[in-house]
């Protein structure tokens, strides 16, 4: 009978202490999950969502407001057609190659005076703590503000070759911004005002990271300033350049107010991008089918960027 | 179409709606008419309304200008929250309508007159499916000079009656040294300025064809041709530094005498006023040579929308009126436009309005009242921006010859059609 009891005894504190115990350590489980899950099905809706969205409408017929018919690749074939009209250009063609020359040359000049900059920076100089944010201010500017003032800067009636002109040398010239062939690398010069400083930072935070002891060596082996940077700093320096790109190229593709404030969509809509080529297509002409696939075949060009460098990095990783 | 998102957001819209039992004595209104003289003009309204004991409400517009509003409304009639009422432009008000979201005035629009005092041309666009889903508030023409007086006077000029009276004239004003034509590179203001050559080498009835009708065999006739040429030897008389210019400061050029001409629509002569120049005085307003007896038109609506029972009395007070005489005549002496009715008396107006006012009445009689391609009345947007896309790439020299441009414009239209 004792042995009963005791049992009965033993056992019942057991069972009460389970369930409540299983109820926390499940809630502490969940807890995460819970917390998370308000931004998780944001981003599914918000992002993922309205991307399959965007590529269904691109597939139908959408005008003003959209349509749910699937009536085929129209929109596609269009754009594609247009890829080809150079002569005179269509504003996809435009586009399009505006977003090449601009894409390489900000990511290129970017990177380059990015890379200059922060060596300079990096020579130990005295006041380096008030050069450091003069040069990354620009950053802190929103592209509208570095497209109004870069606008009244190169106007050729009011800016730079005014002021020249009324300083005595009239011969100077300089009316890129109101240019069809040139206004694109106007747009060039203000990104680049704006993005190199930012990406002077971080390059100056990939050279302190940089152990002093190699660098060392290599001057006690004999090596001229130029080999050590061109031999150990700057491969050194490749994880830098892949993050400095990835974020380059993003705010190049994306760029659409820079466009729109520095000039307005240029000369015969000459300085295009294909986000304004979207904009235009979607909430100004009424034809939001074509918008929806030029914006698609942004998202390819974007994933076509990406994919390869996630795939390079997670494979990094997993060895 | 899009009754299917509508629906979805009916029910969370109509459960809003139910929390109010009485009428709303409020008008909320879409509009974008921001800047002095604009809101001047439109506080008329607002004080006639408040008169009979409704409200004004202004629906904010993040960033201002037509194509922000647009998008702000867009959104909003997706989510089931229609305006009372909101500035609407041409096509736009037909695919609102199209897509069954428009109310219904047409016993406002009776019992008012509004049938015969507003022109026939206008009401293509005021009502759909013969039913009244707009109140027009004023009439606006592009085929408009306008030139500073003392430069004229110095040059010696006198008003051009064809185009190539026109082209002595800017000769002249090159001669003396002034920039004779004021120009803003923008698509819409060179395609604007092109309505108005169209019109002048090709006469009405061409015009009616090329740019309302969109019929092919005149867009790429010899007459079409003719007009590109034309263009290209207005823009051989601007200024080096016009590209990417706003109208506005266009306008500030001959004003201040900088230059002697601009080819704009009437809403210039706002800038004039505030300028506190006097028309005959200090300025001068012509047709544009070779269309007088004709005019091209655009026109700023209120569309109204299908709100609910409740809101509907405010509705109908907003659009009485917006079509009252009284309002008329008083908005359209300020905003530089003519009203939207034919029976306004023209006592208010100044020597351009009065000019303005009469126009119209006999382009309306006489069948020569007439859309602006490039403000999207002549065709919907899709067509109208593409069009601008042509004259601009034109102007700027991506399209050299005039062959070749009436070749992109057939596939351009075709295209976007």
């Amino acid at each position: 009978m004792s042995t009963v009891a005791e049992t009965q005894i033993k056992l019942t504190p057991e069972h009460d202490a389970r369930p409540g115990a299983s109820v926390r350590s499940r809630l502490q489980d969940l807890l995460p999950k819970i917390v998370l899950a308000p931004s998780f099905a944001a981003t599914i809706v918000f992002v993922y969502g309205f991307i399959l969205w965007t590529i269904y409408l691109s597939f139908t017929n959408s005008k003003t407001f959209p349509s749910y018919a699937i009536t085929g690749p129209r929109a596609y074939q269009r754009l594609w057609r247009w890829t080809f009209e150079s002569d005179p250009p269509s504003s996809w063609y435009t586009s399009i190659t505006n977003m090449g020359i601009f894409g390489f040359l900000y990511i290129a000049i970017c990177l380059a005076l990015g890379l200059f900059v922060a060596i300079l920076l990096d020579q130990k100089i005295r006041g380096e703590g008030v050069l450091r944010p003069i040069y990354l201010y620009p950053m802190a500017l929103s592209f509208i503000v570095t497209g109004v003032a870069w606008k009244w800067f190169l106007d050729p009636g009011l800016g730079l070759e005014q002021t020249l002109h009324q300083w005595g040398w009239t011969s100077f010239h300089f009316d890129w911004i109101k240019n069809k062939d040139f206004v694109i690398y106007t747009v060039v010069i203000a990104g680049v005002w704006q993005a190199s400083g930012f990406i002077m930072a971080m390059f100056l935070a990939g050279l302190r990271g940089i152990d002093g002891e190699i660098m060392k060596a290599a001057q006690i082996d004999g090596a001229s300033t130029f080999q050590l940077y061109r031999r150990i700093v700057i491969p050194l320096l490749r994880p830098v350049f892949l993050s400095a790109f990835i974020v380059l190229a993003h705010l190049a593709i994306k760029s659409y107010d820079l466009v729109v404030a520095l000039t307005s969509g240029g000369p015969g809509g000459s300085a295009w991008l294909p986000s304004n080529f979207m904009y235009e297509f979607t909430f100004k002409r009424n034809e939001m089918a074509v918008g929806s696939a030029s914006a698609v075949i942004m998202l390819m060009t974007i994933t076509a960027i990406i994919v390869p460098y996630l795939y390079s990095e997670l494979r990094e990783k997993s060895r | 179409m899009l009754h299917k998102l509508l629906i979805g957001t009916a029910l969370a819209t109509s459960f809003a709606f139910s929390a109010h039992a009485a009428d709303v004595k409020e008008v909320q209104m879409l509009h974008w008419w921001t800047s002095g003289g604009e809101a001047a003009a439109l506080n008329v309204l607002k004080q006639d309304l408040a008169k009979e004991g409704y409200a004004w409400k202004d629906v904010p517009v993040a960033g201002g200008g037509g194509d922000a509003a647009m998008t702000a409304l867009k959104a909003m009639v997706a989510a089931g929250n229609y305006p009372t009422a909101s500035q609407m432009l041409g096509y736009t008000v037909l695919d609102y309508a199209a897509a069954g979201v428009m109310g219904d005035l047409t016993e406002t629009a009776k019992k008012e007159g509004w049938d015969k005092s507003v022109p026939a041309a206008l009401q293509k666009f005021s009502v759909y499916d013969g039913k009244w889903v707009a109140a027009p508030v004023n009439v606006h023409s592009v085929n408009w000079l306008w030139i500073n007086k003392a430069v004229m006077d110095k040059i010696g000029g006198t008003e051009p009656k064809t185009f190539d009276d026109f082209v002595a004239l800017l000769d002249k004003a090159k001669a003396a040294g002034v920039i004779p034509l004021a120009l803003g590179g923008q698509n819409w203001q060179e395609a604007t300025m092109f309505d108005s050559v169209v019109l002048s080498t090709g006469g009405p009835e061409f015009y009616k064809k090329a740019m309302n009708d969109l019929d092919e065999d005149s867009l790429k006739s010899d007459t079409m041709k003719k007009s590109f040429d034309n263009l290209a030897k207005l823009v051989t008389y601007v200024d080096p530094n016009f590209s990417g210019r706003d109208w506005n400061l266009a306008t500030a050029m001959v004003i201040k005498g900088d230059a002697l001409v601009q080819v704009m629509g009437d809403w210039a002569k706002g800038e004039f006023h505030a300028a506190n120049k006097t028309p005959g005085t200090d300025f001068l307003c012509y047709r544009f040579p070779g269309t007088d007896g004709s005019v091209v038109y655009n026109s700023d609506m209120f569309g109204m929308f299908n709100v609910p029972d409740d809101r509907k009395a405010a509705q109908v007070a907003l659009a009485t009126a917006t079509l009252s005489k009284s309002f008329q005549s008083a908005f359209n002496v300020v905003k530089g436009s003519v009203p939207a009715r034919t029976d306004v008396p023209d006592t208010d107006f100044d020597a351009c309005g009065k000019k303005g006012i009469a126009d119209l009445k006999k382009a309306n009689e006489g069948g020569t009242l007439f859309g602006s391609l490039a403000q999207g009345y002549g065709a919907p947007p899709a067509v109208a921006n593409a069009y601008k896309d042509v004259v601009s790439k034109f102007v700027h020299g991506q399209i050299k010859t005039s062959d070749e441009a009436v070749t992109e414009l057939v596939k351009a239209i075709d295209d976007a059609k």
